[in-house]
């Protein structure tokens, strides 16, 4: 579906020149395989919606969000409350970064942290603002340790914290983050959960899967 | 009370480039007030048309999301850093 673009590369780096015009799923798993063979990569390479979510993530310990939209996110958010996955967020913005970990039911989930998404007119996409090249690196590379973390049960996970990155005036931040109780996706009293796609306002629990 | 207002890259070329802004402010809204006052345009991106405070907008005063303490009438002592977080989805 997505393939390598000579512009992706200042910062997507499982891939290179060479590959420009191949599928981005061919071509990290080659990275991949080339570093560690004893490596199983899986790929779909399919775009992630509520008709295939489900099924995608079904069976996997953790899920790493480094989507690029409101939408998904908060599709992957309800997917992984569904299926009691932990997700590991990431998400940039020209020079910072947000870091966090959403532990279904124990800690927050997306939807606590952010009950609605920014109007098109306040949220400006990536391709219009731009992200510094290295900074995916930086917050892709905790969403790594974050990961590792859950799967070994090792430290203290960014469960219920936002870690914020500023690249500018080169800073690390902590937020505490709460469980709402009146979460419409995870709080007390929330409807069961329906995944289906999301408009812009992505609102919860649209009707008509 | 003084306090520091700090705001994300998103809203620094409303403020000339600054990543923090002191300011004299009772309370977090006061402080938005107060920033929005010098640099008009940053209210309007924290808060709605009705005066409260934006969904997409997490609001810290220290590390406490001000949805947990007393919202935008939350008091602030002197020496806080109040800290404007908007949500980002790039990835
Ligand atoms: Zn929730």
């Amino acid at each position: 579906m997505d393939v390598v673009d000579s512009s992706n590369l200042q910062r997507q780096i499982l891939h290179n020149l060479d590959r420009v015009g191949m599928r981005k799923v061919d071509s990290a798993r080659l990275t991949l395989e080339a570093m560690n063979p004893d490596l199983k990569v899986l790929t779909y390479d399919t775009r992630l919606g509520a008709d295939n979510i489900l099924d995608i993530i079904d069976g996997y310990d953790v899920i790493v969000d480094g989507t690029d939209n409101f939408p998904t996110r908060y599709l992957v958010n309800d997917a992984a409350l569904l299926k009691n996955i932990p997700v590991v967020h990431g998400s940039i913005f020209r020079f910072e970064g947000q870091i966090t970990v959403f532990n279904p039911y124990v800690g927050p989930c997306y939807r606590c942290m952010i009950p609605e998404p920014p109007p098109a007119e306040l949220a400006p996409s990536c391709a219009e603002a731009g992200v510094l090249g290295v900074l995916p690196g930086i917050v892709g590379s905790i969403q790594a340790i974050e990961t590792i973390k859950l799967i070994l049960e090792l430290g203290d996970p960014l469960v219920g914290r936002l870690l914020t990155y500023d690249a500018l005036d080169q800073s690390f931040r902590t937020f505490k983050v709460r469980r709402d109780p009146t979460c419409p996706a995870c709080g007390e009293d929330a409807p069961p959960i329906v995944i289906a796609e999301y408009d812009d306002l992505c609102m919860p629990h649209p009707v008509g899967v | 009370m003084n306090v520091i207002v700090r705001l994300p890259s998103q809203l620094r070329s409303l403020v000339g480039g600054a990543g923090e802004v002191p300011v004299e402010a009772a309370t977090v809204r006061d402080a938005i007030n107060a920033v929005d006052a010098a640099y008009p345009g940053i209210a309007f991106r924290v808060l709605d048309d009705r005066g409260a405070l934006r969904r997409f907008v997490n609001v810290f005063v220290a590390d406490e999301d001000v949805r947990f303490l007393n919202g935008l009438d939350t008091v602030l002592e002197s020496g806080q850093t109040v800290s404007l977080v908007p949500a980002v989805a790039g990835g």
